[in-house]
C-alpha cells in the first residue's frame, strides 16, 4: 500500500497571535512551528500501516523552506520521503490543486489528509483533493483499517459513531481517535539521524491560483476588568447585565 | 562541520591569558537542525512521560525512574556517546551535552539516573574497556537493557576516593578476582545490572577499576534505600560485596589504574552535571515567572513588582550565563576530540584526552551551574511565597534536587580548589603560559596608570575591557600567592577558594558576552537587547564577587607596602568607567520574561 500523508505546518498552539501588513497577514515573528495536530494523528496511523502491513508512506507540504524542520521531524518519526511543493500556501482551492498535481502522478492508494489545519481552520483540503482525484472520501475519521483494498472507517457524528467502508483509492480527513495522543511517537535518536538522508524532494508548484483571498483578520476584543457587585446591590447587578453587557 | 585546526582553539585554562574572538565561540544559537530536533525530542519526552508524573516521582517510586530510563533507552537516549561500533549513536560532544540538559529540567531524580547511567555506569567501559569487555556490555547500556552504576565511595573514602578498603584478592589458579568491601552513595545500585567497581590489589598505591555484574549469588547484597532531602526516587544504596568473583579479564584497564578512570570519568560527569542544570534553571525560571503574572495582591500581578522582577532577572541571567559558558566549553572538548581523531588517536584516548584537556573548564562549569540552580530554586520559591514551601507546587521539589548538585561529582569546595591547582600545574608543566602575563601585570601595578579615555561606543567595549582587567586580579592574587607559598599553596584552602571564585566568574561572564556579541553580529542589536542586559548584569555582579573575593584573598598573605600596591591593583582593575544601571538592566529583563510568560532567551 502506497501512502501520502499531507502535514501543514502550523504554529504551536501556545503561540501568541499577532497580525501585520494592516491585521492582513499573520506575524511569524517568534512563532514556534509544529505538525498540524490532526495531520500527526494521522501520521501516526500510517507509521502503524508501515509497521504491521508493509506500507510505504510519502509526506507532502505546500510551503517555503521555513517548513522543512516539520518534514525532518516527520521523516524522524519514520516517513520514508518528503515532498515539498516550493510555493506560499495560500488558500484551500490553491494548496488542494498542488497536491492533486503531485498526489496524482504518484498513484496512492491511501491519502491522508488531517481534518483541517489548525492555523486558519479551513477544513476543505481533503475534501477537495479526494473531489479533484476522483478518489473516495471519508471525513472525520476516528479510526482507520484496511484490508486488500478495502478500507473501513469508523466516523465521528453528533451523538454516536458511523462506520464506513470504502474501496481504494481513498483520502481520508483524520482528527484524534485515529491514534490517541498516547499513541503519537516521539522522534527517536536514530530517526533523527536517518532523518537527515531521507530524500526531502522539492517540486515546483504548477502555479495554481487561490480563489479567495484574505482581507483582515481581527482578534477576539479583550476582556474587560471583572465588576464585583455587593450582594445587597441587586438592582446595580441588573442595570450593568441589561445596559452595559446588553445580555438580559 | 569541520574540525578546526589546534592552533585556533583555546587550551584549557588558556582563556584566562588569551583572548578569545566571539566567531570562535559555540553558542546554543549554533545548533543545527538534527540538533534542534534532538532538543525537541528530547523536551517532548520530558513534557510528556515525566512531568505528568511528577508527584510519583516525589513519593519514592523508583519503579517509575527505571520504568522511564528503559523509554529513554528505547528512544536512543542513553547511546548517544556511545560510538555506533556499540550500538550506539556515535554523535558528537555537543549534542550528548544537550541530551544530558534537556533530558534532566524536570526532576533530579532522572537527572541521576541518567548521569549515572550514561556518564559514570556506561562510560569507563566505553573509554578504558578492552574490545570484548566492549562488545559485552556497551551495547546492552547504550540501548538500555542494561543498567550501570559506579561504585567509588565508601564510608570512609568519600572525596578521598583513593583511601578505599575494598580488596581485590587474585584466586590461586589466577582466574579470578575476589572482592570484598562497602560501598554506599551508589546511584541505581536498585536496578543495575552492572557495576563498575574500585577496589585495591594487595597494598598498591592507586585503586584498580572491575566491571562487576550483579548477581546476589555472588556475594552482592544492598542495603535499604537511603532517606535523602531530594530525588526522592532516584535510587541510592549501598552495595555490600563479600568474596565477590569476578573473572580477571573484566579488570578495567590496568592494575592501579583506577584511580585515573575514576578522576577522569568525573571530569566528563562534571561537565555533564553542569548540563544537567540548564533546563532545571529554565524550567524554575518559567514557572515563577507564570506564577508571578498570575498571583495577585494590591490588587496588581506581582510580577509587576521591582522586587519580584529582581529575582525573575537573576534567575533567568543564571541560566542564559550558564548555558552560555557550557556549550562554548562543549564545543572546545568536541573540537579537540576531532583533532585527535584526525591525528589518529583511537576513539577512547581521543574523547579521554579531549575532556582531560578542558578539566578545569569541568570544574568551574560543574561548581557555577550547581549553585546557580540552587540560587534559582531558593528565589522561586521566594517568588512563590508561601505556596513555594508547599510540596504542591514545583519550587519545592526543585530546591531539594538542587542540593545534591553541589555534592556528587567531587564537592563544590574539592572542584574550586582542583580548578586553580590544576591551572598552576599546567603553568609549571609550560602548557599555559601564565608566569608572563602574572609578571607584567606585576610590571603593571608598579607602573603608572593611563589617563587616556577609551572609545566604549562599541558594543561591549567596556564589558570587554573589564573581562580583560579581571584577568589581571586572577593573575595579580594567584600569582604572589604562588611566588609566596610554592608547592605549598595547597595547604591554603581558603586563598584557593577565594581565587577559584575569581576564575569562575571570569569564565562565566566572559562566555556570556562572546555568545551575546556574536549574535549581536549575526542576527541585529536590537534582537539581543535582552541578552545584552543579561550579559552586563551578570559582569556587575561578577566584578562585585571578585572584588570581594580578591581583597579577602590578598590580605590574606601579603603585608605593607605589597598590601597597598595589590589593594590599588584591585581597585583600578575592577573600576567601571560607566557604571551599568542594574536596575534599569533587571527590570528590562524582567519585563521580556513577563510578557512573554515564559523562560524566552
Amino acid at each position: 500500500m502506497k501512502i501520502l500523508v499531507c502535514i501543514s505546518h502550523v504554529p504551536d498552539t501556545t503561540s501568541k497571535i499577532n497580525f501585520t501588513e494592516g491585521d492582513s497577514k499573520f506575524d511569524t515573528n517568534g512563532v514556534q512551528f509544529v505538525i498540524n495536530p490532526n495531520d500527526e494523528f494521522g501520521l501516526t496511523r500510517a507509521m502503524w500501516f508501515k509497521e504491521k502491513q508493509g506500507a510505504s508512506v510519502d509526506i507532502i507540504n505546500v510551503g517555503g523552506p521555513e517548513t522543512e524542520p516539520t518534514l525532518r521531524k516527520a521523516l524522524a518519526i519514520g516517513a520514508d520521503t518528503a515532498i515539498r511543493i516550493n510555493t506560499i500556501p495560500t488558500d484551500g482551492f490553491q494548496v488542494a490543486k498542488e497536491l492533486a498535481k503531485v498526489a496524482g502522478e504518484g498513484n496512492y492508494d491511501l491519502i491522508i489528509c488531517g481534518r483541517e489545519s489548525i492555523d486558519y481552520n479551513g477544513g476543505m483540503v481533503p475534501g477537495l483533493l479526494a473531489g479533484m482525484l476522483k478518489a473516495n472520501f471519508i471525513n472525520t475519521c476516528i479510526g482507520l483499517e484496511v484490508e486488500g483494498v478495502k478500507a473501513t472507517a469508523i466516523r465521528e457524528i453528533d451523538g454516536g459513531k458511523e462506520t464506513l467502508t470504502a474501496s481504494l483509492p481513498l483520502v481520508i480527513g483524520g482528527q484524534k481517535g485515529i491514534v490517541e495522543e498516547s499513541d503519537l511517537k516521539i522522534p527517536n535518536m536514530r530517526g533523527i539521524m536517518q532523518a537527515r538522508k531521507k530524500p526531502l524532494n522539492v517540486v515546483e508548484p504548477s502555479g495554481a491560483e487561490a480563489a479567495t483571498k484574505a482581507v483582515k483578520f481581527e482578534k477576539p476584543a479583550p476582556k474587560g476588568d471583572v465588576k464585583l457587585i455587593d450582594p445587597e446591590n441587586l438592582d446595580q447587578l441588573i442595570d450593568l447585565l441589561h445596559n452595559e453587557a446588553k445580555v438580559i | 562541520m569541520e574540525a578546526k585546526t589546534d592552533k585556533e582553539i583555546l587550551r584549557g585554562g588558556q582563556f584566562l591569558v588569551k583572548e578569545t574572538n566571539c566567531e570562535d565561540i559555540f553558542t546554543p544559537e549554533d545548533f543545527n537542525e538534527e540538533q534542534k530536533m534532538m532538543r525537541d525530542s528530547v523536551q517532548e519526552f520530558v513534557d510528556r512521560e515525566i512531568i505528568p508524573h511528577k508527584e510519583r516521582f516525589e513519593k519514592k517510586d523508583y519503579a517509575l525512574t527505571e520504568e522511564i530510563m528503559q523509554k529513554a533507552g528505547e528512544l536512543g537516549f542513553l547511546g548517544v556517546a556511545v560510538p555506533e561500533e556499540y550500538d550506539g549513536l556515535g554523535m558528537g560532544f555537543v549534542s550528548t551535552m544537550l541530551v544530558c540538559d534537556y533530558i534532566s529540567g524536570a526532576t533530579g531524580s532522572i537527572a541521576t539516573a541518567f548521569g549515572a547511567h550514561t556518564g559514570i555506569g556506561t562510560m569507563p567501559i566505553t573509554l578504558y574497556g578492552t574490545e570484548e569487555q566492549k562488545k559485552k556490555y556497551v551495547p546492552k547500556l547504550a540501548t538500555g537493557e542494561w543498567f550501570g552504576a559506579y561504585c567509588l565511595t565508601e564510608p570512609g573514602a568519600g572525596s578521598d576516593a583513593n583511601s578505599g578498603k575494598t580488596k581485590a584478592i587474585l584466586s590461586e589458579d589466577g582466574k579470578h578476582y575476589s572482592i570484598s568491601g562497602q560501598k554506599m552513595w551508589i546511584s541505581n545500585a536498585g536496578f543495575a545490572n552492572v557495576f563498575i567497581v574500585f577496589a585495591r590489589i594487595e597494598d598498591d598505591k592507586n585503586i584498580t577499576g572491575f566491571i562487576v555484574e550483579n548477581d546476589k549469588e555472588n556475594g552482592i547484597s544492598f542495603g535499604e534505600e537511603e532517606k535523602k532531602l531530594g530525588i526522592h526516587s532516584s535510587s541510592t544504596r549501598q552495595v555490600f560485596f563479600s568474596e565477590t568473583k569476578v573473572p580477571v579479564e573484566n579488570m578495567l584497564a590496568g592494575r592501579g589504574e583506577g584511580f585515573k578512570i575514576a578522576m577522569n570519568a568525573l571530569n566528563v560527569g562534571r561537565i555533564k552535571l553542569a548540563a544537567a542544570c540548564l533546563d532545571a534553571q529554565r524550567r524554575v525560571t518559567a514557572n515563577a515567572v507564570q506564577y508571578a503574572n498570575e498571583r495577585v495582591q494590591f490588587k496588581t500581578p506581582i510580577a509587576q513588582f521591582g522586587a519580584i522582577k529582581q529575582k525573575l532577572a537573576e534567575m533567568a541571567t543564571s541560566a542564559y550565563v550558564g548555558e552560555s559558558a557550557s556549550y562554548r566549553a562543549a564545543k572546545n572538548i568536541e573540537d579537540r576530540i576531532n583533532i585527535r581523531l584526525e591525528s589518529g588517536n583511537s576513539h577512547s584516548e581521543a574523547e579521554l584526552k579531549g575532556v582531560e584537556e578542558y578539566a578545569i573548564e569541568c570544574s568551574i562549569l560543574k561548581v557555577a551551574c550547581s549553585e546557580d540552580i540552587q540560587n534559582c530554586s531558593d528565589e522561586g520559591i521566594q517568588v512563590f511565597g508561601g505556596m513555594g514551601f508547599s510540596a504542591d507546587t514545583p519550587m519545592e521539589a526543585a530546591w531539594r534536587d538542587a542540593r545534591i548538585s553541589r555534592i556528587y561529582e567531587g564537592t563544590n569546595e574539592i572542584n574550586r580548589m582542583l580548578s586553580v591547582g590544576m591551572l598552576v600545574k599546567k603553568a609549571m608543566k609550560g602548557h599555559v603560559d601564565l608566569l608572563g602575563p602574572a609578571q607584567s601585570v606585576a610590571n603593571e601595578l608598579t607602573s603608572i596608570p593611563s589617563f587616556d579615555k577609551p572609545d566604549y561606543s562599541e558594543l561591549f567595549a567596556e564589558e570587554k575591557e573589564m573581562i580583560k582587567k579581571l584577568k589581571k586580579v586572577f593573575l595579580m592574587v594567584a600569582g604572589s600567592a604562588v611566588q609566596k607559598f610554592g608547592p605549598q599553596l595547597e595547604e591554603h584552602q581558603q586563598l584557593l577558594l577565594a581565587a577559584s571564585d575569581i576564575l569562575i566568574e571570569v569564565y562565566m561572564a566572559e562566555s556570556a558576552i562572546l555568545r551575546t556579541e556574536k549574535n549581536a553580529k549575526r542576527f541585529g542589536e536590537d534582537s539581543q537587547k535582552e541578552q545584552i542586559a543579561m550579559s552586563q548584569l551578570y559582569l556587575y555582579n561578577a566584578v562585585e564577587t571578585i572584588n570581594a573575593k580578591a581583597k579577602e584573598g590578598i590580605i590574606s598573605f601579603a603585608e605593607g607596602d605589597e598590601l597597598r600596591m595589590m589593594l590599588m591593583g584591585l581597585k583600578r582593575f575592577t573600576k567601571y568607567d560607566n557604571f551599568p544601571n542594574v536596575v534599569k538592566l533587571r527590570t528590562q529583563i524582567a519585563d521580556k520574561l513577563i510578557a512573554e510568560n515564559k523562560y524566552c532567551f
